[in-house]
């Protein structure tokens, strides 16, 4: 099948997370492949969160949570002390369930990833990247007359593009995505659906969502999270069509309490 | 005897309150159904029997002495400073009165003491039948089964609206007589010479009303009630402190709200806390006796002439006052920057202070701005530390090992000791503290637009 010939992007093994002495994590074993999207469902509490930041290892800004086992991005282990984040997280963006624009202007929202990476040494470098990773986000038209306004100033739907302009900004090679359209309407999240299956060509993608319709639009490969373990990972199709798993069954058809 | 009938009306007032409850319960009877529960009825009652006779009561004992003043000396319209005539008929009535005791005094105090007499009786009587008038009044409504929770809610709601216009009463009071008296200085002073003049020294000025004032000892006083010194030593002073204090304080409220451990927090924010609990008057004599003489010491050995009252140590001391207003309130500020901010910064690969210069600091900068104006209005109304430390000559200069002055400290040392009312001397203080309001308050309009301007921008 297709699956098959995909090429492993994430890879976690045996991954347990614990916040202070409660665990959070148990055993995941997960394969993300490279250019698609993969979507996690579950319950609220279930630790679709807890895993995607250990992706970026955005669990390291907590101070009670430990993280345990292996997660090789490209065959290599991130969860390593001598990884160094700052590069690690240039590689990996993310985008958050509340749209999160700095309070600057539009343009030094998109710039500030490259410069803390060093990516323009000039002001017409810096303008092409900003304006390029607002054309990805789709956003360009709506804002390029407006640079300098507040990013806050824009709707929630256009800020949630913002930030994902500002992910983009880095070129990174995944982008993670914390329940991206929980915040907006349906005619905003339709754009960012659209613009994910526009993305998934050059990125790949991870999604937590709350939303089956969602996972099944824009997602080719699903996990289902319960109490902190994967329940089942397949397929979109065979996950929403055929599911293995009595428990998936249950959550997907929301006979699940 | 007045502190006895103010108890008796606030034991009525309680005992009401059980009464009207009492009786609220009574009428539930068959189908009727209170209003309210019983407990209103209660207040209702309580509050009915005890505001009025307050009221009354309150009024009475403000207006009381008063009006048997006027009275009495209406009775003694050929009489020579009348208010000291009136004090030795009250001494005498009092029976400590050691001078030479006329016939007036005599006639005076046996009125003072039949008005007196009257007056207290009148005041008993009228407070008795106020509560009586208003229980029974409140009493047939409760019988009616009046709605007694809107009807309690709407004498709270007067009683809240009194509170805030007294408050605003005050002020404006505050205000007018600030007003009235900078008015007569400046009919004796111009305006001009006053806010531009560049020399203060108004114990130049004689001690006696100002009607009286020669047009030679007018020429003489025009070039004394120059403030500019004084603006320029309070300014000084103020910015010393906030060398001072800005950066200590600011990053005492960063490391406290982004690096600090939860255990550091909780026990250095109260330690912190503390030194803005010390009185101002601590920290004046260390300023004047330790920091003061240390500064004079070192200047000597540097070959400096400095003054051991100089606006060096006053600010240097007045901005360690300071600095916890900045550091909690700026830790308090930063706290309150949403985590997603700081995350989202973080998720692109920034440090943790990348984050804080990029972030949370442009996000927290209204607030951040506000409480630094907070402190420089704090800096700009502190004497304690001024007169102590800085001294009291009005050089004007900006020499930080001189000794310069401020205002405040100015405003202390005119209205210590006698004075005559009249005197421009002592209408200067009130010239000086108006401008120090309307100074202060330009500072706060202008805190409060800066403020809502960054708002708009990152809201
Ligand atoms: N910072 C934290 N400190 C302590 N416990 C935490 C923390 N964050 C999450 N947890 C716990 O870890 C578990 C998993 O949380 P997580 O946020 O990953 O769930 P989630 O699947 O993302 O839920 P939701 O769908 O509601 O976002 C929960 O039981 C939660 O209480
Ligand atoms: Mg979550």
């Amino acid at each position: 099948m297709e699956l098959e010939n995909k090429k492993i992007k994430i890879q976690a093994k045996n991954l347990n997370v614990y916040y202070g002495a409660k665990q959070a994590l148990f055993n995941i074993n997960l394969e993300i492949n490279q250019k698609e999207v993969t979507a996690l469902i579950g319950p609220s509490g279930c630790g679709k969160s807890t895993f995607i930041r250990c992706i970026n290892r955005m669990n390291d800004v907590i101070d009670i949570c430990k993280v345990d086992g292996s997660i090789e991005i490209d065959g290599s282990e991130i969860n390593d002390k001598k990884v160094d984040v700052v590069m690690l997280r240039e590689k990996i963006g993310m985008v958050f369930q509340k749209p999160n624009p700095f309070p600057k202007s539009i343009y030094d929202n998109i710039a500030y990833g490259p410069i803390i990476h060093g990516l323009a040494e000039e002001k017409n470098q810096m303008d092409n990247i900003v304006e390029t990773s607002l054309k990805k986000a789709a956003l360009w038209d709506e804002v390029k007359d407006r640079l300098d306004e507040p990013g806050t100033s824009l709707s929630g739907g256009q800020q949630q593009r913002l930030c994902i302009a500002r992910a983009l900004s880095v070129s990174p090679e995944v982008i993670l995505m914390d329940e991206p359209c929980s915040a907006l309407d349906p005619i905003a999240t339709a754009k960012i659906e659209e613009l994910i299956d526009e993305l998934k060509k050059s990125y790949t993608i991870v999604i937590v969502t709350h939303s089956m319709a969602q996972a099944v639009r824009v997602s080719q490969k699903t996990g289902f999270f319960h109490m902190g373990k994967i329940i089942e990972v397949d397929s979109t199709d065979k996950i929403f069509k055929n599911p293995s798993n009595k428990m998936t069954q249950d959550y997907i058809t929301g006979r699940f309490g | 005897m007045n502190l006895l009938l103010l108890a008796i009306i606030l034991a009525f007032s309680l005992s009401s309150y059980f009464f009207g409850r009492s009786e609220a319960r009574k009428l539930v009877t068959g189908n009727i159904k209170l209003n309210a529960l019983p407990a209103y009825y209660g207040y209702f009652l309580a509050l009915w029997c005890g505001l009025p006779a307050l009221i009354i009561f309150g009024g009475w004992s403000l207006f009381e002495s008063t009006i048997i003043k006027t009275l009495i000396l209406s009775d003694f319209s050929n009489i020579q400073s009348r208010d000291l005539f009136y004090e030795r008929t009250l001494s005498f009535f009092n029976g400590n009165f050691s001078g030479e005791i006329t016939n007036e005094i005599k006639v005076a105090s046996e009125r003072y003491a039949y008005l007196n007499n009257l007056a207290h009786n009148s005041k008993i009587a009228l407070v008795a039948s106020a509560i009586i008038a208003s229980v029974v009044f409140a009493y047939k409504k409760i019988k009616n089964n009046n709605k007694a929770r809107d009807d309690v809610e709407k004498i709270l709601k007067i009683l809240l609206f009194t509170s805030s216009l007294v408050a605003i009463l005050t002020t404006l009071g505050i205000i007018a007589s600030l007003l009235f008296e900078s008015i007569k200085f400046f009919s004796t002073i111009n305006i001009i010479d006053f806010l531009f003049g560049t020399s203060w020294s108004p114990q130049r000025a004689f001690v006696r009303d100002a009607s009286t004032i020669t047009p030679e000892e007018f020429l003489e006083l025009k070039d004394a009630f120059g403030s500019v010194p004084l603006f320029a030593g309070t300014a000084f002073i103020a910015l010393i402190a906030m060398c001072v204090a800005v950066p200590i304080g600011l990053f005492a409220g960063i490391y406290l709200a982004e690096y600090a451990s939860t255990s550091v927090r909780k026990y250095s924010k109260p330690i912190i806390e503390i030194l803005a609990g010390i009185p101002t008057v601590v920290y004046g004599f260390f300023a004047a006796l330790t920091v003061g003489p240390f500064f004079r010491s070192l200047g000597e050995s540097l070959g400096l002439t400095v003054s051991s009252e100089s606006a060096l140590a006053a600010g240097l001391i007045m901005g360690i006052m300071i600095i916890p207003y900045i550091s909690s309130l700026s830790d308090d500020i930063i706290n309150s920057v949403p985590q997603s901010l700081r995350e989202g910064s973080y998720a692109i690969g920034a440090t943790k202070s990348e984050t804080i210069k990029k972030v949370v600091i442009p996000a927290a900068l209204p607030g951040i701005i506000g409480s630094i104006l907070l402190a420089v209005s704090r800096a700009i109304g502190e004497t304690m530390i001024v007169v102590m430390a800085a001294g009291l000559a009005a050089n004007l200069t900006i020499n930080p090992l001189e000794s310069t002055t401020t205002i405040t400290t100015q405003i202390v040392m005119i209205l210590v000791g006698d004075q005559e009312f009249d005197s421009p001397k002592t209408q200067a203080a009130f010239a000086l503290g108006l401008t120090l309001f309307i100074a202060t308050l330009f500072l706060n309009y202008i805190a409060l637009r800066v403020v809502k301007k960054y708002r708009e921008k990152y809201d």
